[in-house]
């Protein structure tokens, strides 16, 4: 076990070495300097070379990647252009907002996914099973920031039942939680649909298999046989697609964040963008990298432990 | 009395096309500590027999007459929750492929130690028989092998965990679906020494589900020949292989490869296919493929004696024993 997870660990390490090295030269690739945006058209030359020398842009690319490479392993992601404050501190800020987002929004519509997954599966072509079927369907077809758009509307402007912008005061977690409900339905409610969909398949499939005869042929409780037995194998695709939909979730999160004005990773990376403050950027994209990459190592780990077949690498 | 009684089964599927007649008028009985066999071609009905003893069924399934009785109380009246009770406990079941019979993402220990959740002992008690069941089926260091998981096992030990498994509450009857297909034919003689000698020791009845002639030979007391969801010969060992009086039963021993004594380049086969079971043939069922069809076939022939503990449904017997 621990072989593989060390294994899996070195495996995200080389991804995250090559997913920022492509980063890197895919910002390079964007049209516009730095230099001019924040000196503005009317800067001398000297201006233009000192504040190049400043930020390393005068050097050769190669060598602003290892310079790059070596000051991020030791958490130094450069300097704000424009506030001087260092981009870690203020990626770090964003980072609790977004990924709070994410994982409530992803833990509930998981709890529900599978749990409908499971009614389907268990009472296939009944009524229920089939309203769940054209209901995921729907929910899946609309993108996150319509349910988003909406759900403002409905509730939070006309019912006021929750607020419409903010997260919430520091500190006062009701408050938080209270602010989280609308973004966090808008970003899930699509992943209910897909997951219950996805939980349905698998569990269907395991249902059919000889050691679900057996545990039924011993006369194991139906309860024990459909969530012990079955939907203990039943849940292996489901991890991997949450771990890899980490991408997909957040950029939900970006559309979430700005119709809500929430706070957050999104938030950043846009405003930075349109101020080309590259750093930032770099910064923000960098962290969005790495949650994507442990998230899917996360769901490689979890998945070993819940199949030991993987551990042996059969 | 006898431990497992099949009285005139009968049971459906309902498909598109009609009522497939898997099975009509089956009946069949297991005699206490003994060891009764089932052969029969492929479609033959063997395991949607097996799938109505202990109920669980294909949805689309039904029984349309007939009755099972286990120790004489009537199986099909039983509600689901009794039934569930009788399952692993009074009846219990080996299957056909070793491979797929075990959780593969459970310890074998763990699934050893869930299907006792009806005995009130300790979780080292239960832990303890596993571990002495699988050294009754020959596991070697048992103990540390509960702590393993299906795919660390070999097909021929898996089997043997499902025996172990399956005796484990010494159950009153054992189905075994064709237990050995699945093995390679030396692993297949060590499992049916082995099953014979817990059957001793368990004192169980064994309904032993097979195409294998020569198995069945070597393992069962009984035997019971089916053919297109029908029984068509019935009898001891010794009669029915020695002294077969249905043809198919005569045709099934003619392919039997053991009983090949000319070298051939061709392996003999039976003639025909099964008759379609939605709609059945009239007459006899075997008519079709019979070297011995005459006019009586026209008509479906009831079982007759070729002696006591000996039956066949065949019109040539009645004849036989005339002439």
């Amino acid at each position: 076990m621990l072989s593989f997870i060390i294994k899996r660990i070195g495996l995200a390490a080389v991804i995250t070495a090559l997913a920022v090295t492509a980063l890197f030269l895919i910002i390079h690739m964007i049209p516009g300097d730095p230099v001019s945006t924040m000196l503005g058209p009317r800067a001398t030359p000297e201006m233009r070379t000192a504040l190049e020398e400043r930020m390393g842009l005068d050097r050769p690319l190669i060598v602003q990647i290892a310079l790059f490479f070596g000051n991020m392993l030791r958490g130094d992601l450069g300097m704000d252009v424009f506030s001087n404050r260092p981009v870690t501190q203020i990626v770090l800020g964003q980072v609790p907002y977004t990924l709070g987002l994410i994982l409530v929004s992803i833990s509930w519509a998981a709890v529900l996914g599978v749990a409908l997954g499971c009614y389907s599966a268990v009472n296939r072509n009944s009524l229920g099973d089939r309203l769940t079927g054209v209901l995921s369907v729907s929910v899946i077809a609309v993108p996150a920031f319509v349910v988003a758009l909406y759900s403002l509307l409905v509730f939070a402007v006309k019912l006021q039942w929750f607020p419409a912008i903010g997260a919430g005061e520091a500190g006062n977690l009701g408050d938080q939680l209270h602010h989280l409900v609308l973004p966090s339905l808008a970003i899930g409610l699509s992943w209910v649909g897909y997951i219950a969909r996805l939980v349905r398949a698998s569990m269907l499939e395991v249902l059919g298999e000889g050691h679900i005869r057996t545990a039924r042929a011993f006369g194991l409780p139906e309860g024990r046989v459909v969530f012990g037995y079955a939907l203990r194998l039943a849940i292996l695709p489901t991890v991997t697609v949450i771990g890899v939909g980490m991408g997909f979730l957040l950029s939900a999160a970006v559309f979430t964040e700005i119709v809500f004005s929430r706070p957050g990773l999104g938030k950043l990376v846009i405003d930075s963008i349109t101020t080309r403050n590259y750093p930032v950027v770099m910064g923000s994209v960098l962290f969005s990298t790495l949650i994507f990459v442990v998230s899917t190592t996360l769901a490689d780990i979890i998945n070993a432990i819940l199949d030991p077949r993987i551990r042996a690498g059969k | 009395m006898a431990v497992l009684d099949i009285l005139d089964l009968s049971v459906s599927y309902t498909t598109p096309r009609g009522d497939l007649k898997a099975l009509r008028g089956v009946s069949l009985s297991v005699p206490q500590r003994r060891i009764v066999g089932i052969v029969g071609e492929s479609g033959c009905g063997k395991s949607t027999l097996i799938s109505a003893i202990i109920r669980l069924m294909a949805p689309n399934a039904q029984i349309r007459s007939g009755s099972i009785r286990l120790k004489g109380a009537e199986i099909l009246e039983l509600s689901e929750a009794q039934m569930r009770a009788l399952r692993g406990a009074e009846i219990s079941m080996v299957f056909q492929d070793p491979m797929q019979t075990h959780n593969p993402v459970l310890t074998v220990g763990r699934q050893m130690i869930d299907i006792q959740y009806r005995d009130k002992l300790s979780k080292t008690e239960k832990r303890k028989r596993a571990a002495g069941m699988l050294a009754l089926v020959g596991i070697p260091d048992p103990e540390a092998r509960l702590n393993q998981y299906p795919f660390e096992f070999s097909g021929g030990m898996r089997q043997r965990i499902a025996i172990a498994m399956a005796l484990m509450a010494k159950p009153a009857l054992l189905i075994a679906d064709e237990p050995t297909t699945a093995l390679d034919a030396t692993l297949e003689v060590q499992i049916i020494k082995r099953l014979r000698e817990l059957q001793e020791e368990v004192g169980c009845s064994i309904l032993f589900i097979s195409h294998h002639l020569g198995v069945i030979a070597e393992l069962c007391d009984e035997v019971v020949v089916m053919y297109a969801g029908e029984v068509v010969e019935s009898g001891s060992v010794r009669d029915v292989f020695h002294n077969p009086a249905h043809p198919y039963t005569r045709a099934l021993l003619d392919c039997d490869p053991g009983h090949i004594k000319v070298r051939t380049r061709n392996l003999p086969t039976i003639p025909g296919n099964i008759p379609d079971l939605v709609h059945l043939p009239q007459g006899c069922i075997f008519a079709g493929r019979c070297d011995k069809r005459h006019d009586a076939c026209a008509a479906r022939p009831d079982m007759a004696t070729v002696n006591p503990s000996h039956h066949a449904a065949c019109h040539l017997i009645a004849v036989r024993e005339t002439a």
